[in-house]
């Protein structure tokens, strides 16, 4: 009896992990074929047969994307972009957000309702109201046309994600420092940021990541090739003539952007999930 | 707050002010009033009518499949095993990568010459050796479908997950005890306690594939999107005639559609905000 008892919890066990190989095979395998491409001479690439690894190993693809193609200058455009996003929308999402804590407004609700429709909303109902706009303001091509976009599209989530860490700090410590003559902004300034750092890393993160990967604002915004940001260099990659596409140049590419990301998550990972379950799930 | 009124608001009512006009972006064109013309033009537009349909196809097949591939993965990070935190880590690698990135990625694989998946299609006899796959309309939808469901089935699994971290095990000792079965413990517990999860990531994930861009655009020609569509009158065509006024009406519907589904959603799930 306990001896069965013993097989089956081995059995339920060993199930368990060939469930997890499995899924982790399919989450991790393009991936992993990316990166075995782009080392993959183009000889051996361009062959058909199943290849899972490279026999003769080169890093020429990773040299070959920064000598052939402004992607340097792309890697710059979108740490520019993404940076100045992710910087402004903390600061204007920390305002908004203590605002919303801790100010006894009218109408409340309907402002965080406002905020969350912002969130749900479509980008492509107004690209082109806003291309208009960036147009007569002569931003298009600039870092400034895509950045304040960026920010509006970013500001409802920091705002939501930091009122909810705000919301945690005890009022006392507030009232505390008033009576030692802090003055409100010094307040926030002196002892909200620093209270709330764990969560303006996160929120820092998930602005950073979602400004470097957005795609369809770029696309449009920036219409020269040395002002593409990277997810737009690389949806835009192209051969020296219309038939032959560099694929080992491009996973190179697709490696060197996506590395960092990767590097990011392994690090933040519990952060991370926890403002994207702080902004999805408590509202 | 002013700032998102100024650069999220204003166009929004500056794209449905446009859509009841006639015009384009090319300097020259003169900028008509024409009422409800453009909607009207809409409901006899094949390209519009394929283009939306295969955006509702495409959100019905990606959510539903990114729920149970979500919920199945859920349920095995929320298992006891050996390097469970890098498990879950590494789960996160496919919704870190950009879109543009791991569209590129699979159309590699995709690869009617070269590609890995081609290669194994072709041996396995599914596919004629040298068959597009992204070239035929239903095949690559699947094969967006594919790429769509790796990108978000982990976003949804960790949310799901999340949820699940929630329910006390005590609830499982007293079903044990009481001698329930894995699946009874799974309908009776796990699936109603979760529901309000289930409901919030299902919200996000059905708005999510209504605006689907990146992937069509990326991927193939074969099957347009409502976006993707949107994108094309209102950018490419717009500067050669009066589409722009067409476009914005185009643009007016998917804000529409999404609003609708938001609503009753929210609506019929009984969820409370703040």
């Amino acid at each position: 009896m306990i001896k069965s008892y013993k097989t089956k919890k081995r059995i339920s066990a060993f199930i368990l992990y060939i469930l997890v190989i499995i899924m982790l095979i399919f989450y991790i395998f393009p991936f992993y074929y990316a990166i075995s491409s782009s080392i993959t001479p183009n000889s051996e690439l361009f062959s058909r047969s199943i290849k899972l690894f490279p026999k003769n190993p080169t890093f020429k693809n990773y040299i070959l994307v920064f000598t052939e193609r402004p992607f340097y200058q792309n890697i710059l455009n979108s740490v520019i972009v993404a940076g100045a996003t992710t910087i402004l929308s903390l600061i204007f999402g920390a305002f908004a957000g203590y605002a919303v804590a801790r100010l006894k407004i009218p109408g409340k609700v309907a402002i965080m309702s406002m905020i969350l429709a912002v969130s749900m909303f479509p980008q492509v109902s107004i690209l082109g109201a806003l291309f208009q706009i960036l147009r007569s303001m002569k931003l298009i091509n600039t870092y400034p046309g895509l950045i304040l976009p960026y920010i509006a599209l970013n500001l409802p989530l920091t705002t939501w994600i930091l009122h909810n860490f705000f919301k945690e700090i005890p009022i006392s410590i507030e009232e505390s420092a008033a009576i030692d003559g802090c003055s409100k902004f010094m307040t926030l300034w002196r002892i909200i940021i620093p209270l709330s750092a764990p969560g303006l890393v996160t929120t820092g993160l998930l602005t950073f990541i979602a400004a470097w990967n957005e795609f369809l604002f770029a696309l449009t915004f920036m219409q020269l090739p040395e002002k593409y940001t990277v997810p737009v260099a690389i949806a835009m990659f192209s051969g020296k003539t219309f038939y032959e596409l560099p694929w080992g140049q491009l996973m190179a590419a697709a490696v060197i952007v996506t590395l960092p990301l990767v590097i990011l998550v392994l690090i933040f990972q519990k952060k991370i999930v926890a403002g994207l379950t702080a902004g999805a799930v408590k509202g | 707050m002013i700032a998102i009124f100024i650069t999220a608001f204003f166009p929004l009512l500056k794209t449905f002010w446009d859509s009841f006009f006639s015009f384009g972006l090319r300097p020259g064109i003169p900028k008509r009033f024409i009422g409800f013309d453009n909607y009207i033009r809409l409901l006899n537009d094949t390209r519009f009518m394929t283009s939306l349909i295969n955006t509702l196809i495409f959100t019905a097949i990606s959510v539903s499949l990114e729920f149970l591939l979500g919920l199945i993965t859920a349920l095995i990070l929320n298992a006891d095993f050996a390097l469970r935190g890098l498990v879950r880590a590494a789960i996160l690698i496919p919704w870190a990568v950009p879109t543009s990135v791991s569209s590129q990625m699979w159309k590699w694989m995709y690869n009617d010459q070269y590609g890995i998946i081609s290669q194994i299609l072709y041996k396995l006899g599914f596919l004629a050796p040298g068959t597009p796959i992204l070239s035929d309309k239903w095949s690559s939808m699947f094969a967006i479908l594919a790429v769509d469901v790796w990108k978000t089935a982990p976003f949804m699994a960790l949310l799901l997950l999340a949820g699940l971290q929630t329910i006390p095990s005590e609830l499982y000792e007293a079903a044990r005890i009481d001698g329930a079965s894995g699946w009874k413990q799974f309908t009776k517990i796990t699936l109603p306690i979760l529901k309000p999860t289930i409901a919030v990531a299902l919200i996000f994930r059905t708005l999510d594939a209504l605006r689907v861009f990146d992937i069509f655009y990326i991927m193939n020609k074969a099957v347009e999107t409502l976006a993707v569509y949107n994108r094309h009158i209102l950018m490419d065509r717009a500067f050669t005639g009066a589409w722009f006024g067409y476009g914005s009406s185009i643009s007016v519907v998917i804000f529409l559609l999404i609003s609708i589904f938001a609503i009753v959603y929210i609506k019929s799930l009984n969820l409370r905000f703040d």
